[in-house]
Formats: structure tokens, C-alpha cells, sequence
């Protein structure tokens, strides 16, 4: 960990605040607007998982997977969000890791509540940003997330986190 | 809970139809454990899942608590994961390597052939109960392999292995020949994916070829709307020709779901003995990887070729078949390595274990490939799958309802063809064939009499009078 300044967290916290908010909104196309051209969405399938491309993973998205999956969700026959899933977020224990000038690495948990079809789920995740300084803000080069349970049996997954 | 007499269940299931209760009703449930999961082979897994001496995995067989060891010996074990003290299970781990099992409870330590071999604070009993063969670990009546595939029958009695795959036993071996090595390792992590409805929707889903153009059709056009990456290629129906990127796999199957129906008519749809059937001529490889135009396709042609010959190597690659059912509990695709294992936990509940294989002797990079096909077709989060799970779930809701009795399986009925022996060939590709078949299995199961004492785990500790009354 390294110390950063009150403005510079302020800045991180509430940058994480928003994506969160963007997802419970559904505000998905504002969403996608956070992330770069070369991105990886990762939520890894096991504890520790050093790569997605040799193990399989929850998710594990490029900028083009993630625009199909945002794309999927408006169809009108994307049955598994029919009804759409309700979502709030809690960001906390936001932490800068390294600030190397251009790209930031910054860690937080999140719980993640799920309501849909008369069901509420509950995920729990550590998460890592790589961020990176842009002319139009911070930007995601990298989200990854551990869900506590990423290894157990999970009924059918329609959100992102 | 209603009882039933055999006469009751085979009225369940008539020519074109079967009675909702088969996907409803808990005494039906409770009696498939018995009398379908106790009586076939059930699969468990691979040998390379335990490749060393003492490597084990815990599974379920129905709801019994297993342990799939290799002893010390090289020798696969399925044992009963029950302390025969007073019960718990020995071994709380999804798998592992060691060489013994303690129980939590008093210590009693079983070595992985099941032995009995330490009992703490031993000298209370009158005799050493180290080595007696009633206390040691239960074993499952029946183990045996498949071309590196382990499975096991909780039935003391019945056919072998081989006989009781038949002819889709030819899925394995399409599975393994496609190996350059010979062999496949299980590699890649295990989706457990998991929904609020009966086994049987699973098996029947994967061999459903009319579902995915309405199932999958919110998938099938936002793949179909994305632009080619770089220079497009349509007619392979991926982004670019040749290329490796991670997603190329996943958006050309996502597309490929939206096949014409032309495409769905054409497919071999072949049904077997016991429930099995599989699917066949549906994806080349040109469809999913580009084949020859892929680079680290043509190196693993290669490696084939260089291991067998060019001829077998054509011959071995020009199976074309996607998945297999083993009933009741594995639906597998040989072609693309993914083997998956259906767990009941209730009548209205379910898991599937799912595992990616790999090709031994293939190149390094093929891998990748099939690690990105498994998050299409078995993640957890996957923009297909997902859509399944959700159509599981609302047809049990549905079929919950005591107000209409009958699904309707008729399509296709009475157009079957007989094709090499032991299996038939459904009249079109989206003959419902395979679900007529697997209800025919089911109900000849359902309707044998019960096997007595021999249809169980061996009893080491037989609860006769006369051990009953020894003081232990
Ligand atoms: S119950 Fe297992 S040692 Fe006592
Ligand atoms: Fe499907």
C-alpha cells in the first residue's frame, strides 16, 4: 500500500462510487464509456487464478465481448433478465496499491446485493482497478474480481459486479 | 407425496408423451435415485484428475458421498465417504493428495484402500479393530474406466461398462483420438453451474436442437451485430481469419446458435441403448477455429498427422459430433473437450460439474481455445448458458402445475432410421428422438423390480443379529 493524498483518494473513491452507480442505474453505454479500447473485464473462476486465457473465468471480456454482453441484455428475448435484475453496490476499503503517473492500481471490496424473479443474491468481492490517466478522466484498463465464492456452484449470472 | 406401483409408472411415459410428474414429483424423484442413479454406471471423472498415488476428488453418486482415490498401489477406489465409527464424512476436501484419511470425530484413520489402520486410545476395545475388513471404509460395488474415464455403478450387478455405453462409446474414443499423445488431461478449472430444476431438462437440452434459435436469440444477434475485428471474414462466420484472439471462439459460436433451419435439419441425431445418444455433423472445425487457416490449427494437424498418419488423422478429424449423452448423468462435447456431470440434489434442483480436457501433444496455444469455449458454453456467466438455465427454471415452474398432465414429445415420431447397429437416426435433425429414447431408458429402469441387499454400497459391517450383538 501506499499513502496517498486525501485529493487524490477523494478522486479514486468517488470514481469507483460512479462506475458502481452506473451499473445499479443501468446506465450501461456510460459504463462501457469507462473502459478503454484494450480492456479486460476478469472474474476469475479460482482463488489466486493467474491468467484467464489458460483457466476458465467467470468472466473474462474484451472490449468486444463486453459490448455483446450489453448488447444481449437490451434484447427483448434475453430471457435470463426478464425481470430485470435490480442491483446496489457497496464500494469500500479503497486503497491506492501504485501510482506510476499514467496508471493507477487501486483495491476495494464490494458487496453486491441481486434482486430478480422474488430472489435476492448476495456476492461479496475483493476487486482490483488498473486505472488509467486520461485527457477525459480516469479510465479502466483492468477490473478484476474475486468473488468469494467463485468456486462454488452459482445458478446463472446476468450482471456484471 | 404420491406411491406408485410399476403398473402406475410405466403409464407415465406413453409413445409421444410423458406425464408431468416425472419432473414434479418428489416419490419419483426419491425412487430415479434409487432405481436409475443405483443401478447404471454413473461417470465420476478422469484418471488424470487423480494422476499420482494417493491423489483423490470427493463427488456424489446420487446422494451418496464418495471418494475417488488411487491407492498407493496405482489402483482407482471409489469409497463411501462415511466413517464406519459413527458416521461423518472422512474427507471434506474437493480433492487432494494424502495418504490417509482422518476423521474429525476420534481420529480413526483410513488408508486410501479403506483400511482401518489406527484407532486412538485403541487399547479401551477388547481387540484391535485396526484391519478388520467390516470396519473398514465401504466401497462402490462396481469401478471401472473408459478410455481414461472413470465411472462407477452402485449396483453389485449389471452389464459392463463397454456394454452399457454401446455405441456411444465411440464419443470417448473420439474424444482421446483426438489427442496427438493419445491421451487428454483434465485442465482449466470446473463451472459448477447450478438451477431450480429436475436432472432431466440438462440431458434433454443439450440434445435440443430446435432450442437454440429461440433460446439463444438474444445471443445469437448481439454476436451477429458486433463488427469484424480487422479484416472480416463472414464465411467463417468468425472476426479474422487465422486469428488467435481469445474471443474469436466465443462469437462464432454465439453466431452459430443462429444457424438456419436447414442447418438443424440436417443434423445426425442418433439414439442409442440405456438413454444414450448423441449429436452428430454439426460444427467442422472451420466453424469454431478456421481449421487450416489458424495457424496453431494446422501445427496440432501436424502433430496428429506426424503421430498417426495422414490418413487416420483426416479420419479422426472429420467426426464431427458435438454432444453425447450418457444417461443419466454426463453430457459431454468430444469434439471441443468438455465433459459435464449432472448432480440431482432434488427433484427441482440441480448441478453440473463441468471440466475441459486437455490434448496431449497438441500445441500449447490450443488450449486457450478451448478454455474460451468452455466460458461460452458452461460459465457460469456466460450470455448462452445462462439463457438455458433461466428456460430450466421456468419449465419447471411450469411442469409444477397439476392443472395440465402432458409434455408433448412428438416431433418427428415415427420417422426414425435404423443406422449401424445398436443405435437409430432420427428421421431430421430436430427429431425429439433423443428425449423419446431417454424416457424409454428411464422407464425401464423405473419399472424393474428392486435388487434386495446387493443393490448398495458393499456392507462391511452387515447389520445382522449376530453382529448386532458383538461387542465391538
Ligand atoms: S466418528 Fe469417525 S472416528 Fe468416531
Ligand atoms: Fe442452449
Amino acid at each position: 500500500m501506499m499513502m496517498a493524498d486525501r485529493d487524490t483518494l477523494t478522486t479514486l473513491e468517488q470514481f469507483l462510487y460512479h462506475e458502481a452507480w452506473l451499473l445499479d442505474t443501468d446506465r450501461f453505454d456510460e459504463w462501457l464509456a469507462l473502459y478503454t479500447e484494450d480492456c479486460r473485464y476478469w472474474v476469475p473462476l479460482e482463488h489466486g487464478q493467474i491468467d484467464g486465457e489458460n483457466t476458465c473465468s467467470v468472466i473474462h471480456d474484451d472490449r468486444q465481448l463486453l459490448e455483446i454482453r450489453v448488447r444481449q441484455w437490451r434484447h427483448p428475448r434475453a430471457h435470463a433478465r426478464v425481470p430485470l435484475p435490480r442491483t446496489v453496490r457497496q464500494v469500500g476499503n479503497v486503497m491506492l496499491l501504485a501510482d506510476a503517473g499514467d496508471t493507477l492500481s487501486v483495491r476495494s471490496t464490494l458487496m453486491v446485493t441481486e434482486f430478480r424473479a422474488d430472489r435476492q443474491r448476495l456476492f461479496g468481492a475483493r476487486v482490483e482497478h488498473q486505472l488509467c490517466r486520461t485527457g477525459q478522466g480516469l479510465r479502466i484498463r483492468q477490473k478484476r474480481v474475486d468473488l468469494v465464492n467463485a468456486e462454488g456452484p452459482h445458478d446463472g449470472i446476468t450482471i456484471v459486479f | 407425496m404420491n406411491s406408485y406401483t410399476n403398473e402406475q409408472i410405466a403409464d407415465l411415459v406413453r409413445p409421444d408423451r410423458v406425464h408431468h410428474a416425472v419432473y414434479s414429483d418428489p416419490a419419483l424423484f426419491a425412487l430415479e435415485m434409487k432405481r436409475i442413479f443405483g443401478r447404471a454406471w454413473l461417470a465420476l471423472g478422469h484418471e488424470s484428475q487423480i494422476a499420482t498415488p494417493g491423489a483423490f476428488f470427493t463427488t456424489h453418486m446420487a446422494a451418496e458421498p464418495v471418494i475417488v482415490v488411487r491407492d498407493l498401489e496405482g489402483e482407482i477406489r471409489v469409497l463411501v465417504n462415511r466413517c464406519t465409527h459413527r458416521g461423518p464424512l472422512v474427507c471434506h476436501e474437493a480433492r487432494g493428495e494424502t495418504r490417509q484419511f482422518v476423521c474429525p470425530y476420534h481420529g480413526w484413520t483410513f488408508d486410501p484402500t479403506g483400511q482401518l489402520r489406527f484407532v486412538p486410545m485403541e487399547s479401551s476395545y477388547a481387540s484391535s479393530l485396526c484391519g478388520r475388513e467390516d470396519l473398514a471404509l465401504a466401497h462402490v460395488p462396481r469401478v471401472a474406466s473408459y478410455r481414461g474415464f472413470i465411472f462407477a455403478s452402485l449396483a453389485a450387478e449389471g452389464e459392463s461398462l463397454v456394454d452399457f455405453l454401446g455405441p456411444v462409446a465411440s464419443s470417448y474414443d473420439d474424444i482421446v483420438d483426438r489427442a496427438p499423445a493419445g491421451e487428454v488431461e483434465v485442465a482449466g478449472g470446473m463451472f459448477r453451474h447450478a438451477y431450480n430444476g429436475n436432472w432431466k431438462l440438462v440431458l434433454e437440452n443439450h440434445i435440443d436442437t430446435v432450442h437454440p434459435a429461440f433460446v439463444h436469440q438474444s445471443s445469437v444477434h448481439a454476436a451477429r451485430e458486433q463488427p469484424d475485428a480487422e479484416s472480416g471474414d463472414a464465411s467463417t462466420g468468425g472476426s479474422r481469419a487465422g486469428a488467435t484472439s481469445f474471443a474469436d471462439i466465443q462469437i462464432r459460436q454465439m453466431r452459430q446458435n443462429g444457424a438456419p433451419p436447414a442447418v438443424w435439419e440436417r443434423l445426425g441425431i442418433f439414439a442409442g441403448p440405456n438413454g444414450h445418444g448423441y449429436m452428430g455433423d454439426y460444427h467442422s472445425d472451420d466453424r469454431l477455429v478456421v481449421a487450416m487457416a489458424n495457424p496453431v490449427f494446422a501445427e496440432y494437424r501436424a502433430a496428429l498427422s506426424a503421430r498417426v498418419g495422414a490418413e487416420r488423422a483426416t479420419q479422426i478429424l472429420s467426426t464431427h459430433r458435438f454432444n453425447t449423452i450418457v444417461y443419466p448423468n454426463c453430457s459431454f462435447m468430444s469434439q471441443f473437450r468438455q465433459y459435464r456431470i449432472v448432480q440431482p440434489i432434488a427433484v427441482d434442483r440441480t448441478i453440473v460439474n463441468t471440466f475441459s480436457f486437455r490434448l496431449k501433444g497438441a500445441p500449447e496455444a490450443m488450449f486457450r481455445d478451448t478454455v474460451a469455449f468452455a466460458n461460452i458454453v458452461n460459465g457460469t456467466a456466460s450470455e448462452v448458458l445462462t439463457d438455458d438455465l433461466e428456460v430450466y427454471e421456468r419449465a419447471q415452474q411450469g411442469l409444477s402445475s397439476g392443472l395440465v398432465d402432458w409434455v408433448y414429445l412428438g416431433r418427428g415420431l415415427g420417422g426414425d432410421v435404423p443406422d449401424s447397429p445398436g443405435l437409430r437416426r432420427g428421421g431430421m435433425g430436430t427429431s425429439e428422438l433423443p428425449m423419446r429414447n431417454q424416457f424409454e431408458a428411464w422407464s425401464r429402469y423405473m419399472t424393474a423390480e428392486d435388487a434386495t441387499a446387493t443393490n448398495r454400497a458393499t456392507p462391511r459391517m452387515a447389520p445382522s443379529a449376530s453382529t448386532l450383538n458383538k461387542p465391538l
